[in-house]
């Protein structure tokens, strides 16, 4: 029997195991809407603007490991999609997003809503589509949940012409692909890790940089057996937190622009750096020229591409980090590390990397770690860009595998409420809390509409300064303080969210923080808490843009104000 | 380390928007490209094309790793340090007086080229070389009075039996 292309499309999707579709409809979809009712084991998740959609699939592939799905409209949906996927790309978190677009005979003739998403997408998908043969539509869906899904994730975007999705063939799901050009090399090359292990038996001062591939490959146990055996210190990028134990011994926290002193003192120090499954941004590494001066790299990474591409790398190992570290393991000794480890325990000990100030003072500082406390950790994190993902990064220790979930790389506000939605709808029996900024939560704010709609449990804190607090902090430090555009008038959100049917409390002082968390907690629902906190509190310590990593440092509130900084 | 041309050869996939690309990671990675060219191969549904960049071995070796992971990129190699042969091919319209095109046709014969229209005013010239063979040229007919050029960029294969 003959299937229309909607068809096909729900039929390819259910053969690979979707179970949710974020999406918002429109012209161009509409044969694919009009054949979801056909398919009730594809929950269709409505939102209230594309980029939730996308943000939310995101969230949904982090936490899962599979796909997420996200599906708009041809031109204006599928421009909104746009942040969404660049976001995933950036993480490496593997995505099919599916537009529609406007029927075949009037592609290229500026037709209403027509945009040329595949164009657009190039630079921002691991490979996209526009189909334009009802025949290669089930291929084609197979070979972009394939390519999103193994190697280096990332998102696909399937381009689908209103009329191909109408037209009729017969269904018949490709049993293997045709992609010639697509090689994914799983196993790293024997000799390098041969050269790996060498370097690392003889190194005396090691470290660890790990990344979210660890994540990506689920390799927590050969990591830790990694870092335990041969007793090297780990550092984190923001996405690689959640890789290893916080609370681990050998754990000394994020590295970088914020990162605690003593991690950006042991990559400073360090005679062997191992970075893992990262990328080496700028935000981890500083000043490249300045990196890690005394240290001889080790990188582990599935992307070839990613080998020198910022740092000189001495042995690749080019492979997925899970069966590398097993390799690795193998071939490692057991040390000690003795005086390396005590030198990093007096710097732990110098600069406590959970330092946050007494008094009356409510400081965000507190507020996360208190969600940290309250929660025992065992929560889903979701933050957006900016302080309170710098707070959440520092102030929560995560202590379970991929417990904190941001848009690291693309930096998107507006990130963690429809991000959180895709966790939450991911990982239904793990409690979420959504960590938002005032300002990106209002760039996102629709979306609790979804929440409501769908009955989705998220926890939101907003940390609520009355700034795009971020960008005030750079504007305290290296603008002589020029306050310019970073002052927000915001509205009342429990309001906000009671119009929305959600509960919500304001948090003014900090006796009130952790009754606030246990109120959220006890309720089944979604819930927001509204903390007012401290307006120009900074994250530190901060290592200026273009410096070297060793150049962290926390200056006194009279030294701004002197203007000596 | 130095910036030198290296050529690149890229055995890519015939489909729609390959070159498209092709042209938007060099644009987006601010890799430096002098010329590409682009034609079937000996294989059916497969195109090779043939890249001229400039840059440092190291940046030369990224642009490669980058090409290498689209998925409509079958394989990508860095020929510039193997024996291999270059080709370039030129159409040159010489502006051409009943005096001069004489001289012009001596030159155009000691570099083996032709000239395939002639007209009242004009010869057009067609050269196949190296880059240095056509240049030389090109800066020999200068004299002349060049009208316009049309270059279509390096190809090239690498010597001996295919593997």
């Amino acid at each position: 029997m003959k299937k229309t292309g909607a068809q096909i499309l729900c039929e390819s999707l259910v053969k690979e195991g979707v179970e949710v579709i974020f999406g918002i409809l429109g012209g161009a979809v509409l044969p694919i809407y009009d054949t979801f009712p056909q398919y009730p084991q594809l929950r269709h998740i409505l939102v209230r603007h594309e980029q939730g959609a996308a943000h939310a699939a995101d969230g949904y592939a982090r936490v899962t490991h599979k796909a997420g799905v996200c599906i708009a409209t041809s031109g204006p949906g599928a421009t909104n999609l746009v942040t969404g996927i660049a976001c995933a790309y950036m993480d490496s978190a593997p995505m099919v997003a599916i537009t529609g677009q406007v029927a075949r005979p009037v592609i290229g003739k500026d037709a209403f809503q027509e945009t040329d998403i595949t164009g657009i997408t190039i630079p921002i998908t691991k490979h996209n589509y526009l189909v334009t043969d009802v025949a290669e539509l089930a291929k084609t869906v197979k070979e972009a949940f394939h390519i999103a899904q193994t190697g280096r994730p990332g998102p696909v975007l399937i381009d689908i012409p209103r009329d191909v999705q109408q037209e009729q063939t017969e269904f018949v799901y490709p049993d293997k692909l045709d992609l010639p050009g697509y090689k994914v090399v799983s196993r790293g090359h024997p000799a390098q890790i041969k050269k790996a292990a060498k370097l690392i038996n003889e190194a005396v001062q090691p470290v660890i940089i790990a990344g979210r591939g660890i994540i990506i490959s689920q390799a927590y146990d050969e990591f830790k057996e990694f870092s335990e055996k041969a007793q090297i210190p780990v550092t984190h990028t923001l996405l690689g937190l959640g890789s290893f134990p916080g609370n681990h011994i050998l754990d000394l926290g994020m590295l970088g622009m914020h990162g605690t002193p003593c991690a950006n003192m042991a990559v400073q120090n360090a005679d062997l750096v191992i970075a893992i499954g990262m990328r080496f941004d700028d935000r981890a590494t500083g000043n490249t020229s300045e990196f890690a001066p005394n240290a001889r790299v080790i990188h582990i990474d599935i992307d070839p591409a990613e080998i020198g591409k910022n740092i000189p790398t001495e042995v690749p190992v080019v492979g997925d980090v899970k069966s590398v570290l097993t390799a690795l393991n193998k071939e490692i000794e057991r040390k000690e590390h003795v005086d390396w480890l005590s030198q990093i325990d007096q710097w732990r000990y110098e600069h406590p990397s959970l330092d946050i100030r007494q008094g009356d003072e409510l400081l965000p500082q507190y507020v996360v770690n208190q969600i940290y406390e309250v929660t025992e950790g065992d929560a889903l994190v979701v933050t957006g860009v900016g302080q309170n993902q710098m707070w959440a990064a520092r102030y929560f220790v995560y202590t379970k595998p991929n417990s904190l979930i941001s848009g690291g790389g693309l930096g998107p506000m507006g990130f963690e409420l429809p991000a959180a939605m895709g966790v939450k709808i991911g990982c239904p029996k793990k409690v979420v809390w959504c960590v938002a900024g005032d300002g990106g939560f209002q760039m996102t704010i629709q979306e609790l509409a979804t929440i409501t709609q769908e009955n989705i449990a998220v926890k939101i804190a907003i940390m609520n300064n009355g700034y795009l607090g971020m960008v005030r902090q750079w504007q305290e430090l290296f603008y002589g303080r020029r306050y310019v555009g970073t002052k927000l008038w915001n509205p009342d959100f429990v309001k906000i969210a009671e119009a929305y049917d959600i509960p919500g409390v304001r948090v003014k002082r900090r006796e009130e923080v952790i009754p606030a968390i246990q109120k959220a907690m006890g309720y089944p629902g979604a819930f927001l808490i509204d903390f007012l906190v401290e307006p120009e509190e900074n994250i530190y310590p901060i290592v200026p843009p273009g410096e070297s990593l060793a150049r962290f440092f926390e200056p006194s509130r009279t030294e701004i104000l002197e203007g000596e900084f | 380390m130095t910036d030198t041309k290296h050529t690149l050869v890229a055995l890519v996939e015939d489909k729609p928007g390959v070159l498209n690309r092709i042209a938007s990671l060099f644009r987006r990675r601010s890799f430096n490209i002098q010329s590409l060219a682009v034609g079937s191969s000996e294989q059916p549904g497969l195109s090779r094309m043939t890249i001229v960049a400039i840059g440092d071995s190291a940046q030369i070796e990224q642009v490669r790793k980058q090409l290498e992971k689209l998925i409509n990129v079958v394989k990508v190699s860095d020929i510039t340090e193997e024996a291999v042969v270059n080709r370039e091919l030129a159409l040159i319209k010489v502006k051409a007086t009943a005096t001069s095109r004489s001289e012009i046709m001596q030159i155009v014969d000691i570099f083996r080229a032709n000239i395939v229209d002639v007209a009242p005013g004009s010869v057009t010239v067609e050269v196949t070389g190296d880059e240095d063979k056509v240049s030389s040229l090109l800066g020999l007919l200068r004299d002349f009075g060049i009208k316009e050029v049309s270059r279509t960029g390096r190809i090239a294969l690498t010597r001996g039996s295919s593997s």
